[in-house]
């Protein structure tokens, strides 16, 4: 990983009104615009760029915003089930659990409060917060740093969840999901933080439901979210090398998810490849094919391919690693294999 | 002993408290005849609830749990339309879509209410949070039984509000006394490896009490103290009312085991059936107090009549208005997933 320059954290204007940020960039940029715009917007835990040498980012909202920044104890059931209560009297918090897998400590309070609260109460009370994870392999993390829970998230109703790919995308979604008066789930991925992008000098929220074509292609599609979107993007170069032209598209976030795009997608190439870090059974992938088999089953002219995390544990070794991860040759030979 | 309190505001609390018993008493009669679930009743506790959350303002919070009714209605909330949400009516407090475990009125100081044992415990600390981040002068209450001390939440929870120093007060409703538990097939009681429950909030330094939850005194003073503390930046405060168990509450569905209350029994010791004299003699908090207000002179055996002769009508009238009203539309099941 190169060592990230934090000493300037603001975006350096450009001509074109557009700063170049890391992912990480954009995740601070929108941390510190979501507790400048809104008072009652606090920060539960810290953990939000992992161990990465971008934690650094955290050192500049803790100066600016020294009263914002709660350190909780390790105790996931207790500062989560806090961040509810606070969003309940008057809070927005923004609550980092940290490493995706940490999340199953408060997961009754994520799926069996948060979720429930707006609806078993008949519309009477919301509950306005944000919940952070890193979700994902970021490399020898094993069988217990190594989750991505948005499936299990997605597979339960009240929560909204938004996996973005982006600097730009990060940064604007945050300013959605803090003045959403829901929960909202936030995965991030830390190998997605050195990623450079285009990032708005002006401030920009993007809406939830609206995917994104990052790259337009006729011969296929593939959809993928949060780091997968960057493994797609890498795959459509190297098949463009052999005339296959590869439209990715990133939903950016789950709940709302917008089947119209993806189905339009397929729609002009006729096949589709979806590329998901959970685990193949019942993971995002296995949502979205259904869509699209329910929905455009006539527009397909191949069958739908997952390429999903294998249906074992993590492994700590490398290769062990790699061979159960969705790697971009994965992406591409699942492409290739629809175009035989 | 009797609080310290003006006359009227006593036979205020007599007044909820019998409004509770009835709607109960109602509810479990109702039930004979209605599909409503499991669900669980506050007789027996009475004499802990209303005195302690007569100590609350409005923007003051409390998170309750599956064992609510009684909590509820001493905050003023309408029966009625607990009754119908506990039948799944459309003029429900939820709009049927909470039903008895999560009896819910914001409006009245209940933002939701979770039958996750041991749940609410940490949201009730970040309403407390928010209070002190926003600057409120205002108070979080959690409400729950032994049981819930048993779950790791109470840990994280006490431990947070100590260091944050939080304006909550935790408010454990002992009621397993005299409860036989598992082994007996009857309603479990707490399985815990400390002998006394303040055991397990002194390493934090929390003030901890443990008081017979039948005192209505001993419950108002201890619970003017944790409110006093918790709005003067004091911190939280951990009260534990020991009740002893209604049998109707041990079987895992209430059931009128006792009979009806008859409030006779506080000045007409005769009229108390033998098979259940301890518990309208000795253990039920409700006729305790009343037997006080009479021993005190504070109300006579008719002004209790006619105290319970309308809370009797009006819970009658609830179940009548729950009865009579009509069940939501079917697809208003997929309204409210999101704000």
């Amino acid at each position: 990983m190169s060592s990230p320059d934090t000493s300037t954290t603001a975006p350096s204007p450009s001509p074109d009104g557009s700063s170049r940020l890391s992912y990480a960039e954009g995740m601070a940029l929108g941390l510190r615009e979501a507790l400048a715009s809104d008072p009652t917007v606090r920060l539960m835990g810290q953990y939000f760029f992992g161990l990465t040498p971008w934690r650094r980012l955290t050192v500049d909202i803790r100066e600016r915003f020294p009263d914002r920044v709660w350190d909780p104890p390790i105790a996931e059931i207790g500062y989560v089930g806090t961040g509810i209560g606070a969003a309940i009297s008057g809070l927005r918090p923004i609550v980092d659990v940290a490493t995706a897998s940490f999340l199953f400590q408060p997961f009754s309070q994520v799926v069996n409060e948060a979720a429930n609260i707006h609806y078993m109460t008949g519309g009477q009370t919301r509950v306005p917060m944000v919940i952070h994870v890193n979700h994902g392999i970021r490399g020898g993390g094993a069988a217990q740093h190594s989750h991505s829970p948005q499936a299990m998230i997605w597979n339960t109703p009240g929560i909204k969840v938004m996996t973005p790919s982006s600097a730009r995308d990060v940064r604007g979604l945050l300013r959605t999901a803090v003045e959403d008066d829901n929960p909202v789930f936030w995965a991030d991925h830390v190998k997605l933080f050195d990623h450079i992008d285009e990032v708005p000098d002006t401030e920009e929220r993007i809406p939830f439901g609206v995917a994104e074509v990052k790259r337009a292609g006729t011969d296929v599609t593939i959809v993928g979210t949060s780091l997968m979107v960057r493994r797609a993007l890498e795959a459509a170069d190297m098949l463009a090398t052999d005339g296959i032209s590869a439209e990715v598209v990133d939903p950016r976030t789950l709940v709302p998810f917008d089947t119209e795009a993806v189905l339009a997608s397929v729609g002009r190439t006729g096949r589709l490849v979806i590329v998901d870090e959970c685990h193949q059974s019942c993971g995002v992938g296995a949502e979205i094919a259904a869509r699209v088999a329910e929905h455009a089953f006539d527009a397909l002219r191949a069958p739908i391919r997952r390429v999903a995390t294998a249906d074992v544990p993590i492994p700590f070794g490398r290769p062990m690693e790699e061979f159960v991860e969705p790697t971009t040759a994965k992406v591409v030979a699942a492409v290739r294999s629809l175009l035989g | 002993m009797l609080p310290d309190l003006p006359a009227p505001e006593l036979v205020a609390q007599l007044r909820t408290m019998l409004r509770i018993r009835r709607f109960e008493e109602a509810l479990i009669g109702l039930a004979a005849d209605h599909e409503i679930g499991h669900f669980h009743v506050y007789v027996g506790q009475e004499a802990t609830g209303v005195p302690a959350l007569a100590l609350l303002e409005d923007g003051d919070v409390a998170y309750t749990t599956h064992r609510n009714h009684g909590h509820l209605i001493a905050r003023g909330v309408s029966p009625a339309g607990m009754a119908a949400e506990i039948l799944g009516k459309a003029t429900g407090l939820n709009r049927g879509k909470g039903g008895t475990l999560h009896l819910a009125s914001a409006a009245h100081g209940f933002p939701t209410t979770s039958s996750s044992v041991g749940g609410p415990l940490p949201i009730a600390v970040g309403s407390a949070f928010a209070f002190q981040e926003l600057g409120l002068d205002r108070v979080s209450v959690a409400l729950f039984g032994d049981g819930a001390l048993e779950e790791g939440a109470w840990h994280e929870s006490i431990n947070i509000a100590a260091m944050r120093r939080a304006p909550v007060i935790f408010l454990c409703e002992n009621n397993s006394l005299e409860a036989l538990g598992q082994k007996a097939n009857e309603y479990p009681s707490s399985t815990l490896a400390a002998v006394r429950l303040t055991d397990l909030v002194d390493p934090f330094g929390v003030p901890a009490v443990a008081l017979d939850g039948t005192d209505t005194r001993a419950v108002h003073e201890a619970m003017a103290a944790a409110v006093a503390r918790a709005r003067s930046g004091g911190g939280p405060s951990f009260i534990e009312a020991r009740t002893v168990r209604w049998p109707g509450n041990r079987p895992l569905w209430p059931q009128l085991l006792t009979g009806e209350t008859d409030v006779a029994y506080a000045w007409d010791p005769e009229r108390i059936p033998v098979e259940h004299e301890k518990w309208w003699a000795r253990q039920d908090g409700l006729l305790r107090f009343l037997r006080e207000l009479l021993g005190a002179g504070l109300l006579t055996p008719g002004d209790a009549s006619a105290i319970d002769t309308q809370a009797r009508a009006e819970m009658a009238g609830a179940m009548t208005f729950a009865l009579q009203s009509p069940f939501p539309r079917p697809e208003e099941a997929l309204e409210h997933v999101f704000a």
